[in-house]
């Protein structure tokens, strides 16, 4: 008999699932298939919709393309200085915060605050700080002042300083995911191994070293996955402190680059869009591949 | 005797050596937190300089004696904060409501009805959570265009209102239900549907606000997508109008019209936080990524 009621739910299943296969078909199964079309459709015309020929066209163009190669570098530079950093300040946050008990949950909910602003909002703020005017040279530059440095302008002047900048606003807009995921972790470590380690007389850096770290491994490592995927996918901060033009500023990333491509003054190049889209798919996928190897050898679970 | 010294020096020791460790570590934590609260101190200060004091400081100062509201009264007035922020909460509202539909339909089916190729249908949903936004916002551009649907609120919101995280999570959640609740609302000749709504929205809304939380949050900061479907003012919503506030704006020297033009973007979602502080904390470190 219950077999039987539920047995009748074929269709119904199917028209409970309707809306949400008609929205991915739509908008994530069929443009998943299109994007490798377009990247292979040579000499695509957007408004007549044609195309001449069908190869490889369109990754050589993008591979030869300054503006990608500078998008790429800057992609990098960015991974490779914010991925570890970031991560190392939020377990450097977290264990501080779950050593303490006052105020903890005031800090936490201080720390997470950067997680609900708008990027591009705040970006602004972070450029006025740093930015070196006619009419000021900025906050910052008023603080380097202070230790007797010299004022620079961080926002139009030399790459390195543009590069700090993004960096330092790339942290502080991740930091509050991997402060909030690492503070979990690490209360959920069983407190049975830190109390028998106090009995052997452990000294706390070697707790640290030997308990901590290797229980909360593997969300370290998850921190270290999703961070790398982020940090590819970087553009909203790039264009809250430097603008929308940012193939000007030399301080383009991918993302940016796929959709300079697409739209704007330089846009209406779906082809080339796609194909770079693609060449950072396939990058992000190598950089998680290579992390999933690591991790296998490195992470206890 | 002596012992007795050593014990109290022993002691003495480690409370020193506690209060030395617990006041580097405060001012750790207290140094992030200046540096996470300094930018909205430094944006609430300047969107309450006047205009003539902000730019006659070459030196910036850290506090002001003569605040003013004139700048938020030009943010409303020279630029359309008011239209992008009309914009954004009907975007945000849109997305939220259909998705909330969608999804609570096809968890619903994943988790309680039974049906030919559901494994199938729920390991395909499950792979396209590893696909990145900007693979297919491409053709998505294309469809949109091609349907005449740019500048308008369609436009925007139809790509975002599935999502294959909060279909899971959601799914999780109904299967917790136990079965026999639906076994005897089946017996008595209650419908699939009405069981839905009388007995598994109600026992899941935290799981629902969460999601609706982070949807909302998510809808708020959109900046890429309303970036390509606009290009028409009227239909942009907060992120690209700040954007356009800051190129086009007020002009580029009134920092403090554009100050009170982001707290006024900003103040929504900080109070939505304040208020779910907790739902949306925990609803972040089950899944949420920026981005």
């Amino acid at each position: 008999m219950m077999k039987k009621i539920l047995k009748n739910n074929n269709l119904k299943g199917w028209l409970y699932l309707l809306p949400a296969i008609l929205f991915l078909g739509v908008f994530m199964v069929y443009p998943l298939i299109d994007v490798f079309i377009y990247s292979f459709e040579e000499g695509y015309n957007f408004a007549s919709q044609t195309y001449q020929g069908v190869g490889l066209y369109n990754y050589s163009y993008v591979l030869h393309d300054p503006y990608f190669l500078q998008a790429v570098k800057n992609t990098f530079i960015l991974v490779i200085i914010t991925v570890p950093l970031s991560t190392g300040i939020a377990l450097l946050i977290s264990v501080g915060l779950s050593s303490v008990e006052k105020l903890r949950n005031l800090f936490q909910t201080i720390y997470f605050l950067p997680y609900v602003t708008n990027t591009l909002a705040v970006g602004l703020v972070f450029m006025i700080l740093f930015k070196k005017t006619a009419y000021s040279d900025g906050l910052i530059n008023l603080i380097i002042g202070w230790f007797g440095g010299s004022t620079v302008d961080f926002i139009d002047g030399p790459y390195w300083a543009k590069m700090f900048v993004l960096c330092f606003y790339t942290v502080w807009v991740v930091l509050p995911f991997k402060i909030l995921i690492l503070t979990s972790a690490l209360s959920s470590v069983n407190q049975q191994y830190y109390n028998a380690a106090k009995v052997d007389g452990t000294s706390k850096f070697r707790t640290f070293m030997r308990i901590t770290l290797p229980m909360i491994s593997p969300m370290i490592f998850y921190l270290v996955i999703t961070g790398f995927i982020g940090a590819f996918k970087a553009y909203s901060d790039v264009v809250a402190l430097f603008g929308t033009d940012l193939n000007a500023a030399e301080m383009n990333t991918i993302v940016g680059y796929v959709y300079d491509m697409l739209y704007g003054d330089s846009g209406g190049y779906p082809s080339y869009a796609s194909a770079a889209a693609i060449i950072l798919f396939a990058i992000v996928l190598t950089i998680t591949c290579i992390n999933l190897l690591i991790s296998k050898k490195n992470v206890h679970y | 005797m002596e012992n007795k010294i050593d014990y109290g020096k022993i002691e003495k020791n480690a409370k020193v050596r506690k209060t030395v460790v617990n006041v580097i570590t405060y001012t750790l934590l207290a140094f992030w937190a200046v540096v996470v609260l300094f930018p909205f101190y430094w944006m609430i200060l300047t969107s309450v300089k006047g205009y003539g004091e902000y730019n006659s400081e070459y030196i910036p100062k850290f506090f002001t004696l003569s605040p003013t509201m004139q700048n938020y009264v030009d943010a409303f007035t020279t630029v359309s904060l008011g239209r992008y922020l009309t914009n954004t909460v009907i975007f945000t509202i849109a997305t939220t409501a259909i998705m909330l539909v969608v999804i609570t339909l096809a968890a619903f089916a994943f988790a309680r009805l039974d049906f030919k190729g559901k494994n199938i249908a729920f390991v395909i949903f499950l792979s396209l959570m590893m696909i990145p936004n900007e693979l297919v916002i491409i053709t998505n551009y294309v469809t949109i265009t091609n349907l005449d649907m740019r500048n308008t609120f369609q436009g925007l919101i139809l790509p975002s209102v599935t999502s294959v995280f909060y279909i899971y999570l959601l799914k999780e959640n109904f299967e917790q239900i136990p079965d026999s609740l639906y076994y005897a609302a089946k017996v008595d000749g209650t419908s699939d549907l009405k069981y839905l709504l009388k007995v598994m929205i109600p026992i899941s809304k935290p799981t629902l606000v969460t999601v609706t939380i982070l949807k909302i949050i998510e809808c708020w900061n959109s900046y890429v997508w309303p970036r390509l479907i606009t290009d028409d003012e009227n239909y942009y919503l907060v992120s690209n109008g700040i954007q356009e506030i800051r190129e086009n704006g007020f002009g580029r020297e009134n920092i403090p019209a554009m100050m009170a033009a982001v707290v006024v973007i900003s103040l929504p979602l900080i109070v939505l936080f304040l208020v779910f502080r907790k739902q949306i904390m925990e609803g972040v470190s089950r899944g949420g990524t920026k981005g």
